[in-house]
């Protein structure tokens, strides 16, 4: 896990923690099943679902400028995410990988899943801008 | 999904769903409020709140809980514009973002579903802070109906010819 990499204040009042955890070099995300993220009974709620997958997809693009020596302010630009399955009531885990890394803008595409790492619950590409 | 019909289901209304769906779960977490609505569009707000922020330097709502606040205004749009309360799963969401929030602003998020048929649902909105024309965001989504596979519809029951 790299040094330095810390989660924002809306990941951390979500629930969203980092597992410790890597794939691909990028840090795995996770939070547990409960009240804050439920939507319709014992769901995830897609809000809820959408917030671990873009937490995950900054987490890996620091992740990647920590390596790089960079540290600019990431502004978003928009994020597309797919719901594949419900989210069920059990732990969801993310992860982001960057696709391109340019000097102005990154794009960085994040998978979420539940007990089986091979069967994602969503997707996400996300383009964000650096400053 | 069909009542007897002596008890007519009443028409879906947001303000009145409102009142117990955002009393539990991650929209009541989040605070959502009810703000206004019409025959295809709900508005709902989300109240500016301190550890919501994105970025530790800025007091600016994150990003996250606007995709929330989106999503849920997204289903009762749907809901408000089919007249009854049908769970829906959202396929793909798209949020653009125009600019931040401004400082300690809540954001409201204004969707309405322009296209539905029995077994879809296509939506579009903005989110803004205090000027409708100075988005803060636009998305657009599109959503499938569960609970009722269209395939099993008996057509003799009024099927129609959409998807």
């Amino acid at each position: 896990m790299p040094e330095g990499l810390e989660l924002p204040a809306y990941a951390r009042s979500l629930g969203l923690s980092l597992t410790g955890g890597e794939e691909g070099g990028m840090p795995i995300l996770t939070v547990d099943f409960g009240p804050m993220v439920e939507g319709r009974p014992q769901h995830f709620h897609g809000g809820a679902t959408a917030g671990l997958l873009e937490n995950a997809g900054y987490a890996a693009l620091r992740t990647a400028l920590l390596a790089a020596g960079r540290d600019p302010l990431l502004k978003p630009i928009n994020i597309t995410v797919q719901y594949l399955a419900a989210g069920k009531s059990q732990a969801s885990f993310a992860v982001g990988r960057i696709t391109r890394l340019g000097r102005r803008n990154a794009n960085v595409t994040v998978e979420a899943w539940q007990s089986d790492r091979t069967r994602p619950i969503a997707t996400a590409v996300m383009n964000i801008l650096m400053v | 999904m069909r009542s007897p019909m002596n008890t007519p289901t009443p028409r879906f209304d947001a303000r009145e769903a409102s009142k117990w769906f955002f009393r539990h779960g991650h929209t009541g977490w989040l605070g959502l409020r009810f703000t206004d609505q019409g025959d295809n569009w709900v508005e709902l707000e989300l109240p500016w709140r301190e550890d919501l922020i994105g970025d530790s330097s800025q007091h600016v709502l994150a990003s996250g809980p606007i995709i929330s606040l989106m999503d849920m205004a997204s289903g009762m749009a749907i809901w408000q514009t089919r007249g009854t309360f049908q769970p829906v799963a959202t396929l793909d969401l798209r949020v653009d973002y125009q600019r931040p929030a401004r400082e300690r602003a809540s954001v409201k998020g204004r969707v309405e579903c322009y296209r539905i048929t029995r077994s879809a649902a296509f939506v579009r909105g903005i989110a803004y802070d205090d000027d409708l024309a100075d988005p803060v965001a636009h998305v657009a989504g599109c959503f499938m109906t569960i609970g009722a596979d269209p395939r099993e519809a008996n057509p003799a029951l009024g099927g129609g010819g959409d998807a």
